[in-house]
């Protein structure tokens, strides 16, 4: 069970509100993902739900219990941190063994659990090592083992792949997923990369300044956007937003349109514009377009190879059916 | 990145440095010479002095004519015992500090600096005073709290920037493992300080070892460290050459190796952290 | 990333270190500022005696019956000893200062350059610094300085010289000397640290703008260094300021006056005259020549607890 609540949670910093009250539920077994620019609050949302830091405001439940005030040990959460926090004086063994020995389970109980995690985790032969001995893959999974061998009721994860390699984060992602499916235990996680909040969560909370801009499944946040923030946050590359005539055109202070819902034409179309840089990916090309009477330049994607080169004039026109309109206040109108 | 240094250059001031060095250490040298030269020996020109019998005569004569072993004792109890007793409060104090800090933390850890700087002979007579009627002075135990108390604040910085290199996170992470404060301390906390705990234990035995205002003002026969017992050479009676050697290298022996061991931290804890 | 919990505890584990110190500084403090006001000798109790209860003993001290005023300062600092050991205490803080800290960066660049044996050779340089001062003192004063056995003796006759008796003719200059010799290795090594410190391309740079040797040393590296000076400056005349054993084994803070400095004088008055009125004042007067050093050192250490 891993239900957690929260009831119009605010924090202060002596004067400086870094969270304005909010309210949050966070189901069980969800894998709940909180995402916004550095210094949005995310973290510090987490860890007041890991107990880490005090609430000003507001209650936390953790399965309809209030835990606002019990200290961060007995609020049965695991939590995996950016820095990983491994103890660098033990073993991967009695790292892993940390939280049970804490909790005072027999010798026998602490070998089997920890036998079971390093054998999830691909870490058996790497028991005896010291955390300085390991890669950063396997220090990561060694945390994440500490954090497992608890059976907690929810995981805790603050920014985990951001001191990882590209490469080694993709491989870390899958297997922090396919974990969530297996254990089904409701896993809280922390990032400021928008693909690890769309590959993985069920359930995205777009922070800002404190405040939460939009909570929703992945394609719920990547079809509706509720504001312009979400929109240009959520999906890479990011959706074209253009304002001034053309917007007006649609009745909107601003419109928004993705990358893939534009058309490209040589010959007739909406947007008259020239060719700038492009990007080819193989799979996919994305065209950055100068159009007459729009600032930025729009970026389009076109499946596979197109034959298209710098200075070529283009016409593009975006599919109406996925046009966002966002009025003056930067909130979305239907 | 380093440039080959020609061979000539190099020997020159190899040469000059190590001509310094022994310059430097030469008395030490000489006493450790004379401490193995019969008394008659010990005082005639230094040519005369090399090429005489070696003895170990002087360091027996030194520990019948005074009892060195007490002596020695007692540096060992206070240099220790003050050591020891001032990490116990001072441990505490710097993992507040460095883990938990507030508005007022500095404040409270340049507070705890300025009282090193009050001159000890400012506080002479009322410790004194104290001391005589509460019947400590010349015990072992008054000058183990005199020396825990004038190195008490020394203690606590060196903890304290031992520990602020610890990650917070780690202790965090403890937490959430569900330990309690007490096994956050002994299972993570110390153990990652280990290395920073003994340097400041180093560093304050020397100190405390070395002490010789207070250890001289405060004892008289029985609770007298080495400092004070080496005191007891320099009237008159006390000339012999040999035996005041031999008394000298016992003392300063031991902290001299230590002292050895604690180059690096040595700059860290007597500049504060204002060198590094 | 604290919380109550956390804060509350922090709280219970540092008291036990503020309320010893801050007893260890009140307590004698006050003693010694009222001490200072009163006419109070040992050997000749006035009878007022009052009992402050301390460690469950009581403290016998003299009662206010015993206000002096002004008196022990007035006495202590026109007391011709008095000029004699403010001039001693800055001449040998001084002196010793000047040795050490042009000493100490001639030695600290030589020991920066690429030789062999560097190692030892630091250790042998250091050694000095961990020899306790009574034994600096007692050493320095019959094996070297003694006009008939010292080996300086043995030179002098050896070249044909007359020995010279450095306690009585140089007293002062004599334990500038041993001081200097136990301080030097303090600040070579603070010093030979802040130097290694230095960032080599900053010399390469220099070297590259065409700076000789001379140049580079007074434009990149003493400016480098110039914050470690200053740290040994502030600290060693905080250590210096209290010398007292290697005088107490030498010369008894004699001849004369002549090697006595405040720290010494007050030692006399309080436990060999046993004028604790009067000792008590100089105290003071020490407490407060000590804080105007300590004042500039704490906001060095300060700053660089901001950093």
């Amino acid at each position: 069970m891993g239900r957690i609540v929260l009831e119009k949670v605010s924090k202060s910093f002596g004067e400086t509100e870094v969270i304005p009250a909010l309210d949050l539920t966070i189901d069980d077994g969800e894998f709940c993902v909180f995402v916004g620019p550095s210094g949005c609050g995310k973290s510090t949302l987490l860890r007041l739900i890991a107990g880490l830091e005090d609430v000003t405001n507001g209650k936390i439940l953790i399965d309809g219990e209030d835990a606002t005030s019990v200290p961060p040990a007995k609020r049965g959460l695991a939590m995996v941190f950016q820095s990983y926090a491994l103890y660098p004086h033990m073993s991967v063994r009695k790292n892993i063994a940390f939280p049970l020995r804490m909790a005072k389970f027999d010798q026998a109980e602490q070998d089997k659990r920890v036998a079971q995690a390093a054998e999830v985790l691909n870490l058996t032969d790497y028991l005896d090592r010291r955390p300085g001995q390991l890669s950063g893959g396997q220090r990561q999974r060694v945390a994440i083992g500490r954090a497992i061998v608890r059976e907690p009721a929810a995981f805790l994860f603050d920014e985990p792949l951001s001191n990882l390699d590209a490469a080694l984060r993709v491989g870390m992602r899958l297997e922090i997923s396919e974990l969530h499916k297996r254990l089904t235990t409701t896993m809280v996680y922390v990032t400021h990369d928008q693909v690890e909040a769309m590959t993985m969560a069920d359930k995205i909370v777009v922070l800002r300044a404190g405040n939460i801009e939009q909570v929703g499944s992945p394609l719920e946040l990547y079809r509706t956007p509720r504001n312009l923030f979400v929109a240009g946050f959520i999906g890479s590359p990011k959706m074209n937003l253009i304002n001034g005539s053309i917007a007006a055109k649609h009745n909107a202070a601003t419109i928004g349109i993705r990358p893939e819902h534009i058309s490209v034409s040589s010959d007739a179309g909406d947007w008259p514009g020239k060719v700038g840089v492009s990007e080819h990916l193989g799979s996919d090309t994305f065209f950055h377009v100068t159009c007459e009477g729009i600032t930025d330049p729009i970026t389009v994607r076109v499946g596979g190879e197109v034959d298209l080169h710098y200075g070529d004039t283009v016409f593009l026109t975006p599919a109406s059916d996925h046009l966002h309109k966002f009025d003056d206040k930067g909130l979305r109108v239907e | 990145m380093a440039r080959a240094v020609s061979i000539r250059r190099k020997s020159i001031t190899t040469a000059a440095a190590w001509a310094l060095g022994l310059m430097m250490f030469f008395p030490i040298l000489w006493i450790a010479i004379l401490s193995l030269k019969t008394e008659g020996d010990a005082i005639r020109a230094p040519i005369e002095v090399l090429s005489s019998v070696w003895t170990f005569e002087s360091f027996g004569a030194v520990q019948e004519r005074s009892d060195y072993l007490k002596h020695f004792t007692n540096s060992v109890v206070i240099s220790f015992g003050s050591t020891f007793l001032g990490l116990l409060i001072a441990v505490p104090a710097a993992w507040a500090m460095a883990f938990v800090p507030g508005k007022r933390t500095k404040d409270v850890l340049m507070w705890m600096l300025s009282t090193k700087m009050l001159p000890p002979v400012g506080v002479l007579v009322p410790i004194y005073l104290i001391f005589r009627d509460a019947e400590l002075l010349d015990t072992r135990i008054g000058l183990v709290f005199v020396l825990m108390m004038i190195n008490l604040p020394i203690i606590i910085w060196m903890l304290y920037t031992y520990f602020r290199e610890i990650p917070g996170e780690i202790l965090e992470a403890a937490r959430m493992d569900g330990a309690s404060l007490r096994e956050e301390v002994f299972f993570v906390l110390m153990p990652m300080a280990i290395p920073g705990m003994a340097s400041t234990v180093l560093l304050n035995v020397i100190l405390a070892w070395n002490e010789a205002f207070w250890t001289l003002n405060l004892t008289a026969a029985d609770a007298a460290p080495l400092t004070a017992f080496i005191a007891s050479y320099s009237s008159p009676e006390g000339l012999f050459y040999a035996k005041l050697s031999a008394a000298s290298i016992m003392a300063i022996a031991p902290i001299l190796i230590m002292g050895w061991f604690s180059q690096k931290q040595l700059v860290r804890g007597l500049t504060f952290g204002a060198v590094k | 990333m604290a919380t109550q919990h956390s804060r509350a505890a922090a709280r219970l584990m540092i008291s036990p270190a503020v309320l010893l110190l801050l007893c260890w500084m009140l307590i004698p403090l006050g003693l010694t500022i009222y001490f200072s006001f009163l006419r109070f000798n040992l050997i000749m109790p006035s009878g007022n005696e009052m009992v402050i209860g301390v460690f469950g003993h009581g403290l016998r001290v003299p009662g206010p019956e015993d206000f002096s005023g002004w008196e022990n300062f007035y006495w202590f600092v026109t007391d011709p000893s008095f000029q004699a050991a403010i001039i001693n205490t800055l001449v040998l803080v001084g002196g010793v200062l000047f040795i050490t800290v042009i000493g100490g960066t001639l030695f600290a660049l030589l020991l920066d350059q690429p030789m062999w044996g560097q190692g030892i050779v630091r250790i042998l340089v250091i050694a000095p610094f961990f020899v306790m001062p009574t034994v600096s003192g007692l050493v320095w004063k019959n094996m070297f300085m003694n006009p008939v056995n010292g080996i300086f003796a043995h030179l002098a006759i050896g070249l044909g010289l007359e020995p010279f008796d450095f306690f009585s003719q140089a007293p002062l200059a004599s334990i500038i000397w041993i001081v200097s010799w136990q301080w030097l290795p303090f600040a070579t090594l603070i010093l030979l640290t802040a130097l290694q410190s230095l960032d080599q391309e900053q010399l390469e740079a220099a070297e590259m703008d065409g700076a000789n040797w001379i140049n580079r040393f007074f434009f990149v590296m003493l400016p480098h260094l110039a914050r470690a000076i200053t740290v040994v400056i502030l600290i060693q005349t905080i250590f210096l300021l209290s010398i007292f054993a290697e005088i107490l084994v030498t010369t008894n803070g004699g001849p004369g006056t002549a090697t006595t400095n405040l720290t010494y004088l007050i030692y006399v008055s309080s436990l060999l005259q046993f004028d604790v009125g009067m000792g008590s004042a100089g105290g003071v007067i020490a407490i407060i020549l000590a804080n105007i050093v300590a004042i500039f050192l704490m906001r060095m250490i300060g700053k660089n607890l901001d950093a």
